[in-house]
């Protein structure tokens, strides 16, 4: 059972205080999109092995959404953010390249 | 209002720990920029105490203010003081971005008191409860066995703890049962 | 025979006897016993039937490792079946019973099974239940029911209690051996946090009854040093009677508290979990001792040597006069040692190594102890127990060279650490060779949230087997851990420890080496499952190579026991088969919990009243008290009807409150509504895209019914919606939906369109809502108030705030019955006198409580849809006619987008419209309306269904809504559902709204 600190509130609590969300830097496509614009973003999800990115709600808590970058294998969390951003910290994207050298998710690495 | 009732109407339980329901309690919402001058100055005005930091509560007198989220107060009262308090919010904010609900009927809150009383709050809570980890001045809002709670201490031995109303007996209930003589775990000691 | 010595027994109390039962019979043990040492004192050797062959069967272990002592404890409402007689503490009036026989233990028809045994092989129940296939049900199935499973499912309720308890520490040891207990002084000392925990009922572990000395004192003098330097460091919790049952992700960690088992009744909680976050686990687990493979090593009165030395030094119980020890290691000499010094016969070692043993070998030969150095023992002699040995070279085939009566044979085939809990989290293990044993490999601990190694493994778990080199191991450990945890780096100097030195140990893992099928045969690996030598080779043979494979073949380790005993060995003799090197082979996996918990401790608080959150109304009391006949609606209980009297049946009771309502006054409690408070500059630009329809254009004061939809386009939720004032809306959702679309809102505001000022509150619990329903609902009100509520005042969907004497009250003018009907928001705290004032002004008017059935009749006569019987997450606003509700000046709602995909605007989709039977009949709820032919599976096609469906007492008919395939387009045909019976029902295809289609009586 993970350990996950909400960077809204700053506790430190189990995972059964927080709702997971799926991916996190998803981008809308409403009315005007084409049909694949809008099938990828609804339907395409990442589910890598490895580093990941996504969304948790500290339900049980202060209610707030934020982002999670972590590993699918070793369950490491390289770090918790806010989700008002578009991309993760560079001081996480460090860190997962420290660990993990040359990954990529999505648009990132 | 005499005809206002609490859900579970006092409710009380001698165990190792004293279980009781605290009647009712002025509460509201208050959500908007904490960090604005106006929504210090409101606050403290209505209550008298301090705007709390994160995870703080701040007690004056029978008031309070709990901090509840980065936009979220909880704003305490005498429960029959709340409408003069909702007004003076009001008028303090005006031309602000915020909002102040009523929600004094919405809850439950309980008392426990006794040396022992981190203990049942450790029997339900995902939570460290020793004094290192929290003590008197902080809130902590988590999952009371399968609901939302939170808490916090007014006194060494003493924690009170808050939920939905429709679930009061449910807590209580859960109160209860961790506090049953016999379940003494001596840890907090 | 087994019997109590008349000296020895350091852990029991020979001044505090006790009573119990076993089988019936009533024995005497002492204060300190275990239920097996008990047993074994009083020379009840024989205590079950295996489970396959139902062969006879002793104690073979004295802890958690034990594979055949599993029994049946306490009755009624304490009664749990498979407790191990060895882990279980004796107290007064404790009852046990043996498992897996019939009639008796002492004569079981089952045990013919051993005599077919050559029938009966590995993969038997695969190869014989397999063909032919009609027998699967009716014949295989109910055999195989029959035989198994060991002990009895309880039949009554368990009356325990059990609790749960959260707890947080910087390093958690377990295991409370001199290796844990050295561990957690030194982790201590270095200032953090710690939590050490013991199993058993004492602390000490093995040290207490091997030979050593620790800083020149005896081990048990040390230890009680060290336990009273443990005592004083109030930074140290130290718990007997708790297992670490498993390690998981991020140091998440279970203890398992067995607080009062040994003292039952005592108005305590029976097991506490302890559900415990540590930054550093050590694990200081010890070791399990081996079995030796050789024929007949099931008999009763084979024992592991460490057992036989137990039970004489910690219970003062021999198992036998005559005891024959065999091993291929040092350790066991102590055994033979003990029991010579405790003035019993031990007649023989026989040592398989060629070159024999140690230090310990030459005390035992100046004992006068006869040691035979290259010797096997052949065959075991005896039945229900054991009479004597025969004995061959180790190098040979077995061929009998002489044989020696014995009562005991106490066998060691060398240790294996318990690295159960290492393993747990993922932590990989590295083949020992010299030591013949698989330990934990310190290069790949497992890791936690930041990526750092959290378990680390203390003393003979880590393959330290030496005394001194167990004792340095420990400090080391916990120095370690303290460091790791954020202690300060401290290194005390560690103590000074000897234990004899041993000689090396020869791996055996058949005896003799080249043993005949016949021997082969009856060497037993796993006790518990009847799994030989011989099932494991023909398993290889048979190409189940992988060990998980062979596992499960030969059902090897899948018994209660987990394979404690039989795992090394086993794959051992696997790895030989496929002629490879055993950490080729490897192990399989090691799962948690260590030895099995009890489900209601996993359970804790949850059973009974609160077993889960039941939500009520601040009027739940008044209807409990008035008939309710509840139906539980997500986590709250609604009032399906209420019965008038008790003997009222419910579909009389839902007629009546229907005709009452619709000619007179109804109440419904409403208070389960969502209610959300939206809020800010930016709120009707919001709502308007959570939304189908325009919410932004709706004028304070009024209200408006709305539409939500998923971004997938399918309708989530409904409900109506009242502009307070410019800024501040109150929505209100379903009963289910009150959270989910607070969360929902939040979701949108805080991850998608974050720059929007609004704020969302859930208000839901603020208030107690009530509507009431029906043509004497204004005057009823208008008797409560003196303001003004007439229509002009509050017209159809407008609100107003009015005053009920001192309770502040919301009105809303809305309808979900079709007449007319205020729906009225008052604080919760006064929704029970506000419920009692609208009881006493309705009397006259013969106003009556009505319950969801009641409410979901009377919207369907009005043709109105329900959330989850209408939609069902496939269901679009369009396929129920709801095309009024969809705004189409909007740019974007939520949903939009998809409701423009190809398959949304599918001309064909199923759609909503009313159904009415030909014979006045109810149709059956989901039913499916057939069409012509047939598809690829020979099942009629079908071209809709039926969503929802009541007897109408407004109709006296029965009346359905149903989606079907072009429904708007087919009004007045007569379609076709089966009904299960057979059976047809045909239904007219009609307008949904039954009932007042005009809307003349909600709209007075």
């Amino acid at each position: 059972m993970l350990i996950l600190e909400c960077p809204c509130c700053g506790v430190v609590g189990e995972e059964t205080e927080f709702a997971g969300g799926g991916e996190a830097h998803l981008k809308r496509f409403g009315p005007g999109s084409s049909d694949d614009q809008f099938h990828t973003y609804l339907f395409a999800k990442e589910n890598p092995k490895g580093v990941h990115f996504e969304r948790w709600r500290h339900a049980n808590g202060c209610g707030k959404w934020f982002l999670a970058a972590r590993n699918t294998v070793t369950l490491e969390v390289y770090g918790t953010y806010s989700a008002q951003t578009y991309e993760p910290t560079q001081e996480i994207k460090d860190k997962i390249s420290a660990k993990v050298p040359g990954w990529s998710w999505r648009g990132f690495s | 209002m005499s005809s206002a009732v609490s859900a579970l109407k006092g409710a009380k339980y001698e165990g190792y720990v004293k279980v009781e329901e605290l009647g009712l309690r002025g509460m509201i919402t208050l959500r908007g920029d904490l960090n604005s001058a106006k929504m210090k100055k409101a606050v403290q005005d209505v209550t008298g105490a301090k705007l709390p930091n994160q995870r703080e509560i701040t007690h004056e007198g029978d008031k309070a203010v709990a901090w509840m989220s980065p936009d979220e107060l909880l704003v305490m009262v005498p429960y029959t003081d709340v409408h003069e308090t909702l007004a003076a919010l009001e008028k303090a904010l005006k031309g602000q971005h915020f909002l102040a609900a009523n929600v004094s009927d919405a809850r439950a809150i309980f008392g426990l008191s006794g040396p022992a009383a981190r203990e049942v709050i450790a029997k339900l809570c995902p939570v460290d409860m020793a004094s290192g980890a929290f003590a008197p001045g902080q809130i902590r809002r988590t999952r009371m066995a399968q609901i939302a709670a939170a808490f916090w201490m007014t006194s060494d031995t003493r924690i009170e703890v808050v939920c939905f109303r429709s679930v009061a007996q449910y807590a209580f209930d859960l109160l209860k049962d961790a506090a049953e003589p016999g379940g003494e775990v001596g840890i907090f000691a | 025979m087994s019997t109590r010595l008349a000296a020895g027994g350091r852990l029991i109390n020979k001044a505090r006897a006790m009573e119990f039962t076993f089988n019936g019979k009533r024995l005497r043990g002492f204060e300190g016993d275990t239920l097996a040492s008990a047993l074994l004192a009083n020379d009840q050797m024989l205590v079950g039937r295996s489970f396959k062959y139902h062969r006879p069967r002793g104690i073979v272990a004295s802890g958690a490792e034990e594979p055949n002592a599993l029994v049946n404890m306490g009755r009624d409402e304490t009664f749990e079946p498979n407790q191990r007689a060895t882990t279980t503490e004796l107290f007064d009036g404790l009852r046990a019973e043996s498992q897996n026989h019939w009639p008796s233990l002492e004569f079981d028809v089952g045990a013919i099974n051993t005599k077919l045994s050559r029938f009966l092989p590995a993969g038997f129940y695969y190869k014989m239940f397999i063909h032919p296939r009609p027998l699967w049900k009716h014949v295989y199935e109910p055999f195989i029911r029959r035989s198994a499973g060991l002990g009895k499912a309880p039949r009554d309720r368990d009356q325990d209690k059990y609790e749960h308890l959260y707890a947080f520490y910087d390093v958690v040891v377990i295991g409370g051996g001199i290796a844990g207990l050295l561990a957690a002084k030194a982790a201590g000392e270095a200032g953090v946090k710690v939590l050490l925990m013991e199993q058993t009922a004492h602390w000490g572990g093995r040290a207490l009854v091997d030979s050593g000395t620790v800083n020149q004192m005896p081990v048990d003098k040390f230890v009680d040093e060290t336990l009273s330097a443990l005592a004083d460091m109030s930074n140290v919790t130290m718990r007997l009677r708790m297992m670490g049952a498993g390690v998981y992700d991020h140091g998440y960690l279970l203890g398992y508290e067995r607080v009062s088992d040994h003292k039952p009744r005592q108005n305590a909680p029976r097991h506490r979990l302890w559900r415990i976050r540590a930054k550093q686990i050590v694990t200081a687990t010890g070791a399990i001792e081996r079995p030796l493979s050789f024929a007949g090593n099931d008999f009763p009165g084979v024992m592991l040597a460490s057992a036989v030395r137990d039970y004489a030094v910690n219970y003062g119980v021999s198992i036998g006069d005559r005891t024959v020890v065999v091993t291929n290691n040092d350790d066991a000499y102590q055994t033979a040692i003990v029991m010579k010094n405790a003035g019993l016969d031990v007649p023989l070692i026989v040592d398989a190594r060629s070159s024999g043993g140690g230090a310990l070998a030459d005390e035992a030969r100046a004992l006068g102890i006869r040691v035979e150095t290259g010797k096997a023992i052949a065959k075991v002699k005896g039945g229900k127990r054991v009479t004597g040995v025969a004995l061959c070279s180790q190098a040979g085939e077995g061929t009998p060279l002489e044989e020696v009566a014995c009562d005991v044979i106490a066998m060691s085939g060398g240790w294996s650490p318990v690295v159960h809990l290492w393993s747990h989290c993922g932590g990989k293990l590295i083949w020992d060779d010299a030591q013949a044993m698989f330990r934990p490999d310190p290069d790949k601990a497992p890791t936690g949230a930041q990526g750092e190694a959290f378990v680390s493994v203390a003393g003979s778990a880590n393959g330290a087997m030496d005394l001194g080199e167990i004792v340095l191991d420990a400090v080391n450990a916990g120095q370690a851990a303290a460091k790791a945890a954020g202690g300060k780096s401290k290194r005390s100097k560690s103590p000074d420890a000897h234990s004899p030195k041993m000689a090396p140990i020869e791996p055996i893992w058949l005896m003799p080496q080249g043993a005949n099928i016949k021997l082969r045969a009856k060497s037993w690996l796993d006790y518990q499952n009847d799994v030989k030598v011989s099932d494991v080779q023909l398993a290889a043979r048979e190409g189940f190579e992988s060990v998980e494979h062979a596992k499960r073949y030969t059902t090897l380790g899948m018994a209660t026991d987990q394979g404690k005993l039989s795992n090394i060995n086993g794959l051992a003799i696997l790895s030989d088969a496929l002629n490879q090197p055993i950490p080729q082979t490897g192990t399989t996996t090691f799962r948690p919990p260590y030895t099995p918990i009890s489900m209601a401790s996993i359970a804790g608080e949850a059973r009974g009243p609160i077993f889960q959150p039941l939500r009520k109304t601040p009027m739940h009391d008044w209807h409990e008290e008035n008939g309710a006949y509840w139906e539980p609606v997500g986590q709250w209980r609604r009032p399906y009807c209420f019965r008038k009297h008790p003997g009222e049946d419910i579909e009389t009771a839902v007629k009546r409150e229907i005709n009452q309502t619709r000619q007179s006054l109804g109440l419904l409690d409403a208070s389960t509504l969502g209610k959300l408070i939206v809020k800010g500059p930016d709120a009707g630009k919001f709502l308007d895209l959570l939304y189908t329809n325009m919410m932004s254009t709706l004028k304070p004061g009024r209200c408006r019914y709305g539409l939500m939809c998923n971004e997938n386009g399918f309708l989530t939720d409904d409900g109506v919606v009242a502009r307070i004032d410019e800024d501040t809306f109150l929505c209100h959702t379903t009963t289910g939906g009150a959270d989910s679309i607070h969360a929902h809102m939040e979701d949108w505001l805080q991850c998608e369109w974050w720059d929007w000022k609004v704020y969302a509150a859930n208000v839901t619990e603020q208030y107690a809502q009530v509507a009431v329903v029906g043509p004497n609902a204004r005057k009823t009100l208008e008797k409560l108030t003196n303001e003004d509520i007439s229509a002009e005042a509050i017209p159809f969907m407008a609100w107003k705030d009015v005053a009920f004497g001192d309770i502040n009250a919301r009105v809303y003018r809305i309808s979900f019955s079709g007449e007319l009907s205020y729906e009225i928001a008052v604080p919760a705290s006064q929704g029970r006198a506000f419920w009692d004032q609208l009881l006493e002004a309705g009397a006259e008017f013969g106003v009556t409580p009505y319950g969801t059935e009641a409410l979901h009749v009377m919207r369907a006569e009005k043709g109105f849809i329900m959330i989850g019987d209408e939609t069902d997450g496939t269901v679009i606003p369009q396929d129920l006619g709801l095309d009024w509700a969809i705004s189409k000046k909007k740019d974007d709602f939520l949903g939009k987008r998809a409701q423009e995909r190809k398959h949304m605007i599918d001309p064909n989709r199923w759609k909503l419209v009313g159904l009415e039977t030909v014979d006045g009949s109810v149709l059956p709820d989901g039913a499916y309306c057939t069409a012509e032919g047939t598809n690829k599976n020979g099942q009629r096609n079908v071209q809709g269904r039926v969503t929802s469906t009541y007897y109408s007492p407004t109709l006296e008919r029965g009346i359905a809504m149903g989606l079907v395939h072009n429904g708007p387009d087919r009004m007045g045909e007569v379609i076709e559902f089966p009904k299960v019976d057979g059976t047809v029902i045909q239904a007219k295809i009609v307008s949904p709204v039954f009932y007042d289609p005009e809307g003349e009586k909600q709209n007075v």
